[in-house]
This record gives structure tokens, C-alpha cells and sequence, in this order.
């Protein structure tokens, strides 16, 4: 850019000549700056790596342009340091000055650790401590909110609660609905199948009720709001953390504990179970329907075979079931989305290890359910 | 730097209209910036100075009207000649728009890897030599972005735009959010880069005393227009209700008085004449 105006640029080059006193010069002309160098910097470091063996003195004068690009790559085919016979324009002599004033690298130094996997196992333990502590922190606090609610219910975040009832809840019916009228169906004709073959069509009723009712609701819509709401709640409390919206309501004395955590639990703690009414409904529904077409058995008789064979404690099950996993799936997502750190990439990591350890906590949480209740509502009556 | 008559312009905006809705924010707007220039967009709140910059930046395009870079029309131009454009300008964002995910290396080295030209030996070299320049000790290039101040993240932002060599530097509020201290030694910096490797240098700044510093030139943008364009001393002589406001507040005055001695003359007339009217 020093050199503009009618002048042609030439391409950059890089000739040894012999010197009157029979001594070798180098002799570079054209334009080293990177709009020149940059489709031609590999084929002119191999020349210059090759030269700059040869003593020889070096002739930058007819060099047109020259930046930092140019001036680095002879530096370092130089080896970092200035030759002795330089011949170089006033102008061009900042760039080798900028060079020339840093000469230290910094040692980077990669020391063998023995200890290093040992000390690797150990943090990972020490995170996931970390992990379950916070989140004991995060549920007593939010219990601690919740008694306070209870005390004053009037100062309640009663339309943050509702909003995230209508996002979560909602919004989710369609979801859900699809899913689980797709699951009734396949279920009931893998089952009608093996059925069938023993003769025993009408206890389709039974596995179909039992199973959905009992487990399959529940744990389909636990992964479908986790994935779902699960998500928008680590990303918004996130983002909120990396733009210091969390700072902000803490400054104005507003609790966030109070304002976005306590109300997202209690609005996923009933959305819910009322969702998983509503799935294990359309599954049965869909179930019902694949019974029909397979067996020949009539809705109706589906449905009135359907409180014989299940007793309505398995109801109560799924609905608390629901609340549970609800509280769950919030509780993780906020725990999650409260530990972003300010940059893209750990939002990303965020969203993913919030929906994969919700889901992973709902189905320990199913399991436990599954031991505790093992005698309860599964009576062949 | 000559500027005799066979320079070309950087940049050339020719009859440039934008338009929101009903409302227009540029009416017929021109604007020449000829190489070598430092020049300052300064205008009111809502004037579209950061719009003008990002049309001219090729990311929004105007309603109506030209604009060359280097020459080249932004508008209808091939993609393969806005490319090479783009690499001969380095952009300074006003949060600096460091990639949060990468380490400052990374962020400095990733045009140059862009390249796919040069070793990897090489880029380490340069990038240490472009935080030499911007004075970041070498020892703070593998923190990432989010452990550093908000005055490293501009010299890093800094040495990202210049490490592609640019002939025309985009400076966007370079010095807003840094304290005195350090946004007086940030406009140093530019100063000593510019005047070291001689890139235009087009800003958009609030200001004053980074405007009084740096500029050659300063281009008023009210009314829908560029309303005045010409050296600090120029435009603060012409006794326009906005340059009035903007100027000689204060604060103006107080920025104006630490302008170099050509400058304070005239700017004392116009005080006076102004106090008096």
C-alpha cells in the first residue's frame, strides 16, 4: 500500500546473482505482501529454505511491497535472525523492527505426568460431587421457596407459573399425542400377534393398559419434555446468565430462585402428569384401534375390559409418576442452564448434558418407582 | 501517502438510499474516502451510522444506489471478487466479536488458516507478532475470551482485523465501554498502527476525544445525508444546530481543547462567535 499509483506490480520474485567481487547476492524484486504471497507462499518458502543455506548477501531494494507476511517468511527462512550484508528500503524497515523486537518464544513446555489419569479420575469425581451438590442446593432452595409461597401465596410468581404451564404443557399436546398414538398402535400389534398364537386375545387389554398406564405414559412424556422443555429451560437461564440478566434481577432484590426456577418446577410438576393422562389416553386410544384391526375386538369392549384388568392405583402411579419426573426434568434444566459460562460453545455442551442427564435421572427415578411399588396395582385379578 | 489525482478512492458511496418501512434513513447520500485517511461517521442517535457501516461492510444492502470498495461494486459484483475484497479489510467490532469458543491463537490464526497458505510455524510466528504489535503479552494466548478484560478483547479484536494485512481498517465505537486510561492508549495504538502501515480507517465513535485524536477528516451524518465532510477544524467552523450540539457542549469543548494547535485556532473563533449568538 506504500507503493500505489501508475507502477505495475510485478509478482514476487527471487534470483542469485554474482556480485562484481564475485560474491553472491540474493536479489528479490516485485511485491512480498499477502495478496502476492498468498496462492505462492509454499513454492517460495521451499526456494527461500533452499537459498538461505548459501551465503550469500541479500538485495531488498527493488521489493515493491512488502508487509509482515513477507517480511516473516524471509525471517524465518533467515532463522530469525538479520544477515549481516541486508540491503533494504527506509520504508520497509518497520516491519523487520516489529521482528526483530521479539525474539523470545515463549517455552511451552510439555512435562510427562505420571499422576495424570489418577488426577483425571479424580476430577471427574470431584465434578460430579460438585454436580450433586449443587443440585441438592437447588432443590432445598427451591422447597424453601415453595414454603414461602405457600405462606404468601398473593406475592406467588403466579403468571411466570402459568406462562411456562402454557409453553411446556400446552404447547406440548400434539407432540406428545403423535408419539403416543404411535406407540399405543405399534405396542398393541406386536402384542396381538404373540397373543394370538396362545389364544389369549383379551388380554391385550391388560398388557396395553397396564404397560402404558403404568410406565410407557410417563417415561414417553418425560423424554418428550425433556427434550423439549428441558432444553428451552437450560438455554433461556443460560443466555440469561451470559448477558447478566441474572445479575440484574439479583441487584433489584428479586430472587431468580423465585422468579424463573421455582416456576418452571411447579409448572412441569403439573403439566406433567395432566400430559401423561393425556399420552397414555391417545396411546390406549391408538392401542384400541391396532386391537381392533388385529383381533377384531371392538372399542368398546377395550374400554370396559379396561378397569377390570387395571387396577386404578396404576392411574395414581403414572399421574405421580408425572409430577415427579416434572420436578425432575426442571430442577436438572435449571441446575444446567445455571452453570453456562459466558461463551457459545459451553451453551451448546449445556442444552446436551441438561437433556441427556434429565432423561438419564428420569429413568433411575422410573426404576426406583419400579421397586418401591413392585407389589402395588399388578394383581391379575 | 500521495494523494495525487491518479489515487482511486477506497470507498465511494454514491446515491445511497435507505429505507425502514416509511421512515428513510439515508436521502441520496455520498460519500469518497480516499487511502490513507483516518475518517470519523459521526451523527445523532438513529442517524444510521452503523447502518451506513454495514452496508458499506456488504452486510445489509441499500435500498437505492452504489457503493465501491477498492473500486469493485458490492452490488452485482461476483462472489469470488467480494471474497477477495473482504480480505483486504479487517473489521473492529464494538464488543470486539471475538469467537467465544476459541482461544485468543485461535481467533487471531483463523484467517490466516483460511488461507490454506501458510505453515503451521509460520502462523504461529505471526500471531505472535500481531500480539506483539498490539501490545498483549504472549503469555495470554491461550486464555479464551471470556477470562479477559474488555481492553484486551479490543487489542485482540484489534490484531484479528489486522492480521490479514488490511488496507482499509472498519472501526466500530472503538473505544466505548474502556475507561480513560485505557481507551486513550487504545486510540494511541491505532495512531501508531496507522501511521506505521498506512490503512484508511473509517470509524464510527461517540467519542470526542477518540474522534479529536484520530481523525483526518470527519463526516457529519444529519438530515438524512452526509451534511458536512472535511477536516475537524472545518466542520466545527460551519454553525449547524447539530455540530453546535455535538461539538461545543461542554465536553466538546473540552476534547476540542486538547486538539493539535491548527485545529484549537479556528475552533476558538467559532466558540466565541457561537457564545456570543
Amino acid at each position: 500500500m506504500n507503493e500505489r499509483g501508475p507502477k505495475v506490480v510485478r509478482d514476487p520474485e527471487l534470483d542469485l546473482r554474482q556480485a562484481g567481487d564475485g560474491t553472491s547476492v540474493h536479489v528479490l524484486s516485485g511485491a512480498w505482501d499477502i495478496r502476492a504471497l498468498e496462492s505462492r507462499a509454499r513454492a517460495l518458502k521451499a526456494r527461500l529454505d533452499e537459498l538461505a543455506g548459501k551465503p550469500a548477501s541479500w538485495d531488498l531494494s527493488g521489493v515493491q511491497r512488502l508487509d509482515h507476511v513477507g517480511a516473516l517468511l524471509l525471517w524465518r527462512a533467515w532463522g530469525k535472525i538479520r544477515p549481516t550484508a541486508l540491503s533494504l528500503r527506509p520504508e520497509h524497515e518497520i516491519f523487520f523492527a516489529n521482528l526483530e523486537g521479539h525474539q523470545a518464544v515463549p517455552a511451552v513446555q510439555w512435562r510427562f505426568d505420571a499422576l495424570a489419569p489418577i488426577r483425571g479420575v479424580g476430577n471427574i469425581a470431584l465434578l460430579l460431587l460438585d454436580h450433586v451438590l449443587d443440585m441438592l442446593r437447588l432443590f432445598g432452595q427451591t422447597l424453601m421457596d415453595s414454603l414461602e409461597l405457600l405462606r404468601h401465596p398473593s406475592r406467588g410468581p403466579w403468571r411466570e407459573i402459568s406462562a411456562s404451564i402454557y409453553r411446556s404443557g400446552t404447547e406440548a399436546l400434539g407432540i406428545t399425542a403423535a408419539v403416543g398414538c404411535l406407540i399405543g398402535v405399534t405396542l398393541s400389534y406386536l402384542s396381538s400377534e404373540q397373543l394370538r398364537s396362545f389364544g389369549a386375545d383379551t388380554f391385550i387389554v391388560n398388557i396395553l393398559g397396564l404397560g402404558i398406564i403404568r410406565e410407557l405414559g410417563p417415561m414417553i412424556c418425560a423424554v418428550l419434555v425433556a427434550g423439549r422443555s428441558g432444553s428451552a429451560i437450560t438455554a433461556q437461564l443460560g443466555v440469561m446468565r451470559v448477558t447478566e440478566e441474572l445479575d440484574a434481577l439479583a441487584v433489584m432484590g428479586i430472587p431468580y430462585t423465585v422468579r424463573l426456577i421455582l416456576p418452571k418446577v411447579i409448572a412441569l410438576a403439573v403439566a406433567v402428569p395432566l400430559l401423561v393422562l393425556w399420552t397414555s389416553a391417545v396411546a390406549l386410544i391408538g392401542g384400541a384401534f391396532s386391537a381392533k384391526l388385529q383381533l377384531g375386538m371392538s372399542m368398546t369392549q377395550f374400554i370396559l375390559g379396561l378397569p377390570a384388568a387395571v387396577p386404578s392405583i396404576n392411574l395414581w402411579l403414572g399421574v405421580g409418576k408425572g409430577v415427579v419426573f416434572g420436578a425432575l426434568i426442571a430442577l436438572v434444566a435449571c441446575h444446567f442452564g445455571l452453570r453456562i459460562q459466558p461463551n457459545t460453545e459451553s451453551l451448546g455442551a449445556g442444552t446436551t448434558r441438561s437433556v441427556v442427564t434429565s432423561i438419564t435421572v428420569v429413568i433411575l427415578a422410573d426404576a426406583i418407582f419400579a421397586i418401591i411399588y413392585a407389589d402395588v396395582g399388578i394383581s391379575l385379578s | 501517502m500521495s494523494n495525487g489525482a491518479t489515487v482511486e478512492p477506497v470507498i465511494e458511496v454514491h446515491g445511497l438510499w435507505t429505507v425502514f418501512g416509511e421512515y428513510v434513513v439515508h436521502r441520496d447520500l455520498e460519500l469518497t474516502v480516499m487511502p490513507g485517511e483516518i475518517v470519523s461517521l459521526v451523527g445523532g442517535s438513529g442517524s444510521g451510522k452503523t447502518t451506513l457501516m454495514r452496508q458499506i461492510l456488504g452486510l445489509e444492502n441499500p435500498h437505492r444506489g452504489s457503493i465501491k470498495v477498492f473500486g469493485i461494486p458490492l452490488q452485482g459484483s461476483h462472489p469470488a471478487l467480494l471474497k477477495k475484497i473482504r480480505r483486504r479489510w479487517g473489521v473492529l467490532f464494538q464488543e470486539g466479536a471475538l469467537y467465544s469458543a476459541l482461544p485468543v491463537f485461535e481467533n487471531i490464526a483463523l484467517p490466516l488458516r483460511e488461507l490454506r497458505a501458510f505453515d503451521e510455524g509460520f502462523i504461529h510466528d505471526m500471531v505472535m507478532l500481531k500480539l506483539d504489535m498490539v501490545d498483549i503479552e504472549r503469555r495470554h494466548a491461550w486464555k479464551m475470551p471470556s477470562d479477559l478484560s474488555g481492553g484486551m478483547i479490543k487489542r485482540i479484536a484489534l490484531a484479528r482485523a489486522l492480521v490479514l494485512e488490511p488496507e482499509l481498517l472498519f472501526l466500530d465505537e472503538p473505544t466505548a465501554g474502556l475507561d480513560p486510561d485505557r481507551s486513550e492508549s487504545f486510540v494511541r495504538l491505532i495512531q501508531s498502527l496507522q501511521a506505521k502501515l498506512g490503512f484508511t480507517v473509517i470509524m464510527v465513535t461517540h467519542d470526542l476525544d477518540t474522534l479529536v485524536s484520530l481523525s483526518d477528516r470527519v463526516a457529519v451524518l444529519a438530515e438524512q445525508k452526509i451534511l458536512f465532510y472535511g477536516s475537524l477544524a472545518e466542520v466545527v467552523a460551519v454553525g449547524h444546530p447539530f455540530v453546535k450540539n455535538f461539538f461545543l457542549g461542554e465536553r466538546g469543548l473540552r476534547a476540542l481543547a486538547a486538539a493539535p494547535e491548527q485545529m484549537y485556532v479556528p475552533a476558538q473563533t467559532v466558540i466565541r462567535n457561537s457564545s456570543g449568538g
